[in-house]
């Protein structure tokens, strides 16, 4: 059986939990207080995923950059592809919190939303 | 072909260049460094000494206390921050008078004014927080503090108003003689020239032994400060050294003309000329020797600590004069302490001594005043409006720390000589110099540097070279 | 001379909350007074996600969480002016401030509330030794320069402190493309939410390393490397365990101080613990008519609980000028019979109020602390004089962490000579 070891992000204890796998399968998780870390467990494991948060260009802007995020968490191991794609986008003032920067990023079926208002220069 | 070439842009240098501007001559100084005042002359204790320490008759002693008499009214005609607050040598113990007692007797012998031995009691009347142990001190009240930036900027400025010109991120490379005088040659270029100042500071004797056989050698002795915030800075009121003792000089505690606490030096012989780096055991020698005069020092106020090297020759003397084997070549060399306090007057021995050699002759249109950065909290509400009605700027604080306004770093990057860099506009306005180190001044800073230098916020520096601030742009690596 | 009722003094998060606060309770002219050029101050450059969950009961990032708050300030009619920096508060509330367009302004206030915020503790405060090359960022100057304006200040970087802050920083530089080496940390155990902990480093394969300091800087330009060495339990390093990373960035995230110049040059009392100003259960300050929350009076770790204070700070400060309208408020409020105090018992670094006017107090009251160690298995003890009247159990604490407990009014009711309150911490 494999054993894969995690610390708990649920609350400040940080559980150091040890998630028991049978091939794609969890079978148990050991070393959580809680029900959160039973859930964090088996979720990290099998599809870990997370919110990304980054900046792009802006043109024309009294800043010249915009906080975005991803709309909603995409896979892990798509973070990297995530803020690639971004690489190179310029956006022109004004930008508004809330607007789609870029649809479906890196093939996640999410978007990257601007976090911030940017007003034109 | 240059009258004279001065290298080094340090307060004894600059000093020189102002002195030299009286005369009819065209002078250049040569600079390695991006801007002035960038080797010992920032950062050392930043006192006027009264003029007790030097041995009887030596250049030391003389020009110290000239220097000092000098310096009242250089700083009134140069608007640089200087104040009187006096000394104080703390004497802990008994036995350790006659020592004291020494200093007094030299202080005489050098012709310092006013000196006066004080008891316990009497110190500490004067000031509250030095160690209860206080048995006597030394008091000389002609003693001050000034900023040496302040020093070494006004002379360069003035110096150039009055046609000295200034080359920086120009570094001397050798020196030959030609019928004339000299050539030198530099990373920018050959400079000619009839005659030569050796303002070099810790390269000093790397600049005299390209001319003369016999040879200088400086050792750089690294002093390690810690600076406290001005919460702290009424502390004490006089300079407060410590009598030179079995445990070495002591470090001084001091307060700054900016209204911070200085504490230091430390004292380190070290080969390396470019060795401004603090030590753990320096900073701990500071912190704790600090407090052996002086009590109840908030340590927990420290916002800086830095260090600086002083240019001392093994002779243990200023040596200012010509080399016998190097006529026209003047040496101001061997500058430590006290040359803060002494530069007024190497400035004034050294055009003295060029005036008579070469004969010059005084101009008639000398400018002998120079107005410094205005600070808009010296004046008062009716005039603050109006000035920001003329000039907005000086209603845009940038520098929350120690509440600089735009307008002063607009005054500091174009005026001559200006700042370029983020140590030359903290230098020139104390624009994160305060409590939070530049932390929330550094980005709008640079972007003043960069709307106003029309270049590139990748290309604003710290203090030139290659200490630029920015490394690229988010993702360009990706 | 202008006159409003409340002026707070700074707009970020515990700035506006405050201001929407006492709007809300019944005050017309509030005023905010900015020094940036935007409001929401610091939250404006923590771009990444995690805030607002117990305020908004949703995950924002930080700029979101200041928008919406900006929102509600607009919609209450807050007034505010932005680049104005407040230079002097006098002990009668008359306020001077700087502005380009109108100048030196002065304004008279009924109530001030003090909302200034922190800063960074910068390198001189820890006595690191090395050169002064370019290169060193407090780390929140790095992530202005990276999450507001887009530049990338190093390559390859070094982060000391590895407070919530510096975790962020650490991925933040990473998702950017520099090459974070390592996050060296002073004390035993991180300063930082485990989910930082895992989300900026462990993701990245970034090395902790605890009970580490940089004891050299390396570079008389640019940064060229530092040296860590591990300390002992004293926080003193090592021989012999230095080991050197090259690198042209160090980052340091070593702790916040809260802003209180302005606060002692008007004779506020600062609690030498927090360095923020001690205040009663109404947030009031030692100066009649100063109130303080937020950051500048305590360093928090989550902006929600700034809001929650500020929030608090505003009502007491629209509570105090009702008080003194209606004559209500007794020249001797703050007499020394009506005060109790809160002391900090065993584990117990501070409190937030530092003491309590039984007469003042709300039905409820939270108070916020922090513990000196970090606990597993502990109870929380509140004595009212020598008598146990809380005794609550934690299955975890830590200094990293706020703690907050809830006193009741009817509690303080049955102890009428209460002389002061203890808060302490128990092993289990």
């Amino acid at each position: 059986m494999e054993k894969r070891y995690l610390t708990c992000i649920g609350c400040p204890m940080g559980c150091a939990l040890t998630v028991n796998l049978s091939g794609q399968e969890v079978v148990s998780v050991e070393g959580n207080t809680c029900k959160k870390g039973k859930i964090y467990g088996e979720q990290e494991v099998i599809s870990p995923v997370r919110t990304v948060t980054t900046t792009v260009a802006v043109e024309g802007g009294k800043l010249p950059a915009v906080s975005v995020k991803t709309r909603a968490d995409i896979p892990k191991e798509k973070i990297f592809d995530c803020v690639r794609a971004l690489k190179g986008i310029r956006i022109s003032a004004p930008v508004r919190m809330g607007q789609t920067i870029l649809f479906n990023v890196a093939e996640t079926g999410v978007d990257i939303i601007a976090t911030k208002t940017v007003d034109a220069r | 072909m240059y009258d004279v070439v001065i290298i080094g842009a340090g307060v004894t240098s600059t000093a020189c260049a102002r002195e030299l501007s009286r005369y009819q001559a065209k002078i250049c100084v040569l600079e390695k460094e991006e801007d002035l005042c960038c080797g010992t002359s920032k950062a050392n204790s930043a006192i006027v000494h009264a003029g007790y320490d030097a041995r009887e008759g030596s250049l030391k002693a003389k020009l110290n206390v000239r220097g000092n008499e000098m310096m009242e009214k250089l700083a009134q005609e140069l608007d640089f921050p200087f104040k009187r607050n006096g000394s104080l040598v703390i004497c802990l113990h008994e036995e350790d008078f006659p020592r004291l007692k020494e200093l007094y007797d030299r202080g005489i012998k050098n012709g310092v004014r006013d000196l006066r031995i004080l008891d316990g009691e009497q110190v500490k009347e004067i000031e509250p927080n030095i160690s209860d142990q206080v048995y006597a001190a030394l008091y000389a009240p002609t003693a001050g503090i000034v900023c040496p930036f302040g020093m070494n900027i006004a002379f360069g400025e003035n110096a150039a108003a009055n046609g000295v010109e200034f080359y920086f991120d120009t570094e001397v490379n050798g020196i030959i003689r030609t019928e004339e005088g000299w050539e030198i040659s530099t990373s920018r270029g050959t400079f000619q020239t009839r005659w030569i100042i050796n303002g070099a500071g810790v390269y000093a004797d790397r600049i005299h032994n390209m001319v003369s056989g016999k040879n200088l050698h400086i050792t750089a002795r690294r002093g390690e400060y810690c600076l406290l915030d001005h919460s702290a800075g009424d502390h004490v009121s006089h300079t407060v050294f410590a009598l030179p003792g079995k445990y070495g000089k002591g470090i001084l505690v001091a307060p700054t003309v900016h209204g911070n606490l200085l504490l230091g030096p430390t004292a380190i012989d070290t080969e390396n000329k470019e060795g401004t780096c603090t030590t753990r055991e320096g900073l701990d020698q500071v912190l704790e020797k600090a407090g052996m005069n002086v009590k109840n020092l908030p340590m927990r106020q420290v916002i800086t600590s830095f260090a600086g090297l002083r240019a001392h020759e093994d002779g243990d003397d200023f040596i200012i004069g010509e080399p016998e084997d190097a006529p026209g070549f003047l040496d101001c060399a061997g500058i430590e302490s006290p040359g803060l306090t002494a530069a007024p007057a190497i400035g004034e021995m050294a055009a003295g001594i060029l005036k008579e050699k070469m004969g010059l002759k005084e101009k008639a249109d000398f400018i002998s005043e120079r107005k410094g950065i205005l600070d808009p909290k010296t004046l008062d509400k009716d005039a603050y409006r109006k000035l920001i009605k003329e000039q907005p700027a000086y209603g845009n604080i940038i520098c929350r720390c120690e509440k600089i306004t735009e307008g002063e770093i607009l005054d500091a990057i174009h005026r001559p000589l200006g700042a370029k860099s983020l140590d030359g506009i903290k230098r020139r306005t104390r624009a994160g110099m305060g409590r939070c180190q530049s932390g929330f001044c550094a980005p709008r800073t640079m972007e003043i540097l960069a709307r106003e230098l029309q270049v590139d916020m990748a290309d604003i520096t710290k203090s030139g070279g290659h200490s630029g601030i920015i490394e690229g742009v988010n993702k360009d690596s990706l | 001379m202008e006159n409003y009722e409340i002026v707070v003094i700074g707009g970020g998060p515990a700035g506006l909350a405050a201001a929407i606060s006492a709007k809300k309770s019944g005050m017309r002219k509030v005023l905010i007074l900015e020094r940036d050029r935007e409001l929401g101050g610091i939250l404006n450059q923590c771009i990444h996600n995690g805030f607002g969950l117990h305020t908004f009961k949703e995950e924002l990032t930080g700029p979101e969480y200041a928008e919406r708050f900006i929102r509600m300030a607009q919609e209450a009619e807050v007034e505010y002016r932005l680049n104005t920096m407040v230079m002097d508060i006098s002990g009668d509330k008359k306020i001077t401030a700087l502005n380009k367009e109108e100048g030196l302004l002065e304004i008279q206030a009924e109530a001030v509330i003090l909302a200034m915020g922190c800063r960074e503790r910068s390198r001189g405060a820890l006595n690191i030794p090395g050169y002064r090359p370019a290169g060193i960022f407090s780390a929140g100057t790095a992530q202005r320069l990276v999450n507001m304006e887009g530049y990338l200040p190093g390559r390859e970087v070094v982060i000391l402190g590895s407070g919530d802050i510096g975790l962020i920083m650490a991925r933040r530089m990473t998702l950017e493309g520099a090459n974070v080496k390592v996050v060296a940390e002073l004390m035993p155990y991180s300063g930082g939410l485990k989910r930082n902990i895992v989300q900026c480093l462990d993701d990245f394969g970034i090395p902790l390393k605890l009970s580490h300091t940089v004891v050299d800087i390396k570079g008389k330009e640019r940064v060229e490397g530092v040296t860590l060495a591990q300390v002992d339990e004293k926080g003193k390093p090592i021989p012999g365990t230095e080991e050197e990373y090259r690198c042209d960035t160090l980052l340091l995230s070593v702790g916040l101080i809260p802003e209180n110049e302005l606060s002692r040059e008007m004779g506020v009392k600062l609690n030498p613990v927090t360095s923020g100003p001690q205040v009663s259960e109404s947030l009031e300050t030692s100066v009649d008519g100063v109130f303080a929350c937020g950051n500048v009076l305590h360093v928090h770790d989550l902006v929600d609980f700034v809001s929650e204070e500020a929030e608090a700070a505003g009502r007491h400060a629209a509570e105090y000028i009702k008080a003194k309208r209606e004559d209500r408020r007794e020249p001797e409020a703050g007499s020394a019979q009506e005060q109790i105090p809160l002391e900090t018992g065993e584990g117990v670094r501070y409190t937030v109020p530092s003491f309590v006017r039984p007469e003042y107090m709300e039905d409820s009251l939270k108070v916020r602390f922090r513990v000196g160690k970090v606990y597993r298995n502990c109870y929380v003890n509140v004595r009212f004089d020598e008598e146990q009247v809380i005794h609550k159990k934690r299955l975890y604490a830590a200094p990293g962490e706020m703690e907050e407990l809830t006193l009741k009014k009817e509690q303080l009711a049955e102890f009428p000579q209460l002389k002061k309150i203890t808060i302490s911490m128990e092993e289990a």
